[in-house]
């Protein structure tokens, strides 16, 4: 029997259509607009003016604070503004336009990165080149991977799981990743594990990645303390708590974190950030977007510097196909619909998913028949339908002692909800209104 | 891009599963049955099913159209359960206004007034039988007998449930053994060759549309079979003690609405529970009120009863057995 989370959960089609497509690089832009929030967390601040030349991964925004993070110019150009550009969120946030300096071969060379084995820096020294480098959580939560290593002295900490679930239908950007940079990421785990001082790592794999699952067995060296799990396939078991309780058996409280239970969890991706970071000292200025949808010419896994708008990578797997009408930045899940293509990628985009005519439109919310499957597939022991009641009626305190607070937003109320009710719409606008009522209280 | 493209919050994505395509699955495990009621009820069934959906779809329209001035749903296969078991829980000679009051109870009382689909406490099928059962106590047990009449209208011949000849034979101090006689065997109740409402017959084709709801998904076991074996092991118990003058558990299961009411009624998805622990709650109190009423009641057969006192427990029971919350006990396991 392979491992996964007990409670709750579901099986949406998969559509993993990109997943045999190797990661090709997507051509340099001729303009990159970077947000200066693509993390959770305090802003960066700019430190760069108009007019200014800039070299690729030189800091044009400073961390503003202890949850924050640097931010690097992907490119070789000219900041030509500081403006305010609408980027996933749907809200206009500040962005450092640069224009690509054509001329300069740096924007176009092909950087050839032999694997590095040995690990110089020391334990002091890798923490701050990641907080250097603003790696950031690249799973989606973009979390500043810094604070999450800043571990207390005294603090319980026996394993890292390093996430490679990739749950969300439609995205192969963390499975391509693992396919061909499975040794970096091994070198990249070993690096935290000296950072961390730590002796047991897992690596979770769902079940439908049957390769990686192979390859990582092949690669690890079980002397390391480093071991692969191949879980069961089941949205959303790359939810760090799902994730944590499939592997280990251990729940991480209510509102707790999985560090309270002795675990770190980091997702493929940024591991692989961190081998760059630590080996090649360079700055988190690209990652892999997977650019799918049924209908597209020829969806593809990039290799795409942040801060690319969408519409570019758009255009490279073949232009938007009639009848398209919805763009998700991210899974079908978990993803935010985007209101242009002009929204740029950041730190936290791992794909781009285009939404025909047939599957863009909601079904009509129809009566509750108090069926229970929102209960039964709520994987954090929610009831979607009483707190969507709650939300409906105002009456947040309520909703507050129901736990409303401890929903992960997965989505699988909604998905499964036959009369198409809009649980977690209103399980948010709930969550909003109960987190500034706690916060003016306190 | 043609059209403006569409904004919304996640997920993007849907289940195929709609509350219409569940309620069309009930319909499609009600067949047997009805079929079984055919062969053995002949034109009385077709009747009696017939006036029950017409009025429970009508009713329903015209409450709707006029009192509330609302959207008009009886498309959505709610209405045509109700009509379905409403009729599959009556005698299949009953005189047709009864079965039109019975359907206006129903849907315009049990199910309209609450709110419609989704907001009634009461299974509305259930409340339009007990309505019909208290008023009209005579039509409503005069039961038809099987077989010999399947081809004319079914008023001639009627006879007693075996539930009915049981209670009654007990009452006049019989013993078991002599009831048993008189009783269809264990094997003709489970093929449905007896006396009884409509829909309530064959043991088998009850069985089958279960198993159709299992496999759709529709229902969980946790209803339909904390029930039954709640029953048996209750009615098993007096059975052992004294065999004379109690029922054998089988007989109680495969007789009166035992499995209609474990499979269709007490799993109606408005009317029961929303925790696996609240549906075990549930299902043993249908199981203890049922053997209660049938055993020392006044009333031969107690299901439909102990299903309508239990919806009235259903608000109390999802408050207090709620779903575990996760991390809300905390398994520290760190080496």
């Amino acid at each position: 029997m392979l491992k996964t989370f007990p409670k709750g959960g579901i099986h949406p089609p998969e559509n993993k259509i990109t997943s045999s497509k190797g990661i090709k690089r997507m051509t340099v832009p001729k303009v990159v607009n970077v947000p200066i929030a693509q993390h959770i967390g305090i802003p960066a601040e700019i430190v760069v003016d108009r007019k200014d030349k800039v070299e690729i991964g030189q800091v044009i925004a400073k961390s503003g604070g202890f949850v924050s993070s640097n931010i690097h110019s992907p490119v070789a150009g000219t900041v030509t503004k500081l403006d305010l550009i609408i980027d996933s969120s749907g809200y206009k946030k500040q962005c450092i336009v640069i224009r690509t300096d054509a001329k300069n071969p740096s924007n176009f060379e092909e950087v050839k990165e032999p694997l590095k084995m040995d690990i110089k820096l020391e334990p002091k020294e890798i923490l701050q080149r990641i907080t250097d480098c603003g790696i950031v959580g690249l799973g989606g939560a973009t979390f500043p991977s810094q604070v999450k290593l800043n571990v207390r002295e005294g603090t319980v900490l026996d394993y890292l799981i390093i996430n490679g679930v990739e749950c969300e239908p439609y995205l192969t950007a963390d499975h391509r990743l693992m396919l061909e940079k499975a040794e970096e990421i091994v070198v990249g785990i070993k690096i935290l594990m000296k950072a961390l001082h730590l002796k047991k790592v897992v690596i979770g794999i769902e079940n439908n990645k049957k390769d990686a699952i192979n390859l990582f067995k092949k690669v690890i060296n079980k002397e390391d303390g480093i071991q692969v799990a191949a879980l069961q396939v089941k949205y959303p078991q790359g939810g760090e708590k799902q994730l944590v309780r499939a592997i280990l058996g251990r729940e991480v409280p209510k509102n707790g974190l999985p560090l309270d239970v002795g675990v770190i969890v980091h997702n493929v991706g940024t591991i692989f950030a961190i081998y760059q970071a630590i080996q090649y000292n360079k700055p988190l200025i690209e990652r892999v977007v997977t650019v799918t949808g049924k209908k597209l010419d020829n969806p593809s896994n990039f290799w795409v510097k942040i801060g690319t708008p969408i519409k570019d990578l758009i255009a490279e797997v073949g232009g938007l196909p009639e009848g398209t009408r919805k763009l998700v930045n991210g899974g079908p899940m978990m993803g935010k619909a985007i209101k242009n293509t002009d929204v740029p990628v950041t730190k936290g985009t791992s794909g781009i998913l285009v939404i025909a005519e047939e599957e863009a439109s909601r079904g009509e919310a129809k009566n509750c028949i108090r069926c229970g499957e929102c209960v039964y597939v709520c994987p954090m022991g929610l009831e979607p339908h009483l707190l969507m009641n709650l939300s409906e009626k105002g009456l947040y305190e309520r909703a507050s002692n129901e736990d409303i607070m401890t929903c992960i937003e997965c989505g699988s109320c909604s998905y499964v909800c036959p009369s198409h009710r809009p649980l977690l719409d209103y399980i948010r606008f709930g969550k909003n209104i109960v987190k500034k009522l706690e916060t003016s209280k306190n | 891009m043609s059209q403006p493209i569409i904004i919304s919050a996640s997920p993007h994505v849907h289940s195929a599963k709609t509350s219409k395509k569940v309620m069309y699955d009930v319909v499609i495990a009600l067949i047997p049955a009805f079929l079984v009621s055919l062969y053995v009820f002949g034109i009385g069934a077709l009747i009696v099913t017939a006036v029950a959906v017409v009025s429970c779809l009508l009713f329903e329209y015209l409450i709707q159209k006029y009192l509330l001035k609302s959207e008009i749903t009886i498309g959505d296969g709610s209405a045509l359960i109700t009509g379905i078991l409403l009729a599959f829980n009556l005698p299949s000679g009953l005189p047709i206004w009864m079965i039109i009051v019975g359907s206006l109870v129903a849907i315009g009382v049990a199910k309209m007034s609450f709110g419609g689909l989704g907001f009634n406490i009461f299974n509305p099928a259930l409340v339009g039988r007990v309505f019909l059962l208290v008023s009209f106590p005579v039509q409503m047990t005069m039961w038809p007998t099987a077989v010999e009449n399947n081809t004319v209208l079914a008023d001639a011949v009627t006879g007693a449930t075996p539930l009915g000849m049981i209670k009654e034979g007990l009452m006049f101090g019989d013993t078991m053994t002599n009831i048993s006689a008189n009783l269809p065997s264990n094997l003709e109740m489970f093929l449905g060759i007896s006396g009884g409402s409509i829909g309530e017959m064959s043991a088998l084709a009850l069985l089958l549309g279960g198993i159709y709801l299992l496999v759709r998904k529709v229902i969980t076991w946790h209803i339909p079979v904390t029930m039954l074996v709640t029953m048996a092991v209750m009615t098993g118990i007096f059975w052992v003690v004294n065999p004379e003058s109690y029922a054998s558990p089988l007989i109680h299961i495969l007789s009166g609405g035992a499995l209609l009411g474990a499979f269709f009624m007490a799993t109606d998805l408005v009317t029961s529970p929303m925790t696996k622990k609240g549906m075990i709650i549930f299902a043993i109190g249908i199981a203890v009120i049922t053997v209660v009423i049938r055993l020392f009641g006044a009333y031969p057969e107690g299901v439909s009863f102990a299903i309508l006192i239990m919806n009235a427990f259903v608000p109390l029971i999802n408050t207090y057995f709620k779903p575990r919350r996760f991390g809300s006990k905390i398994k520290s396991k760190i080496v």
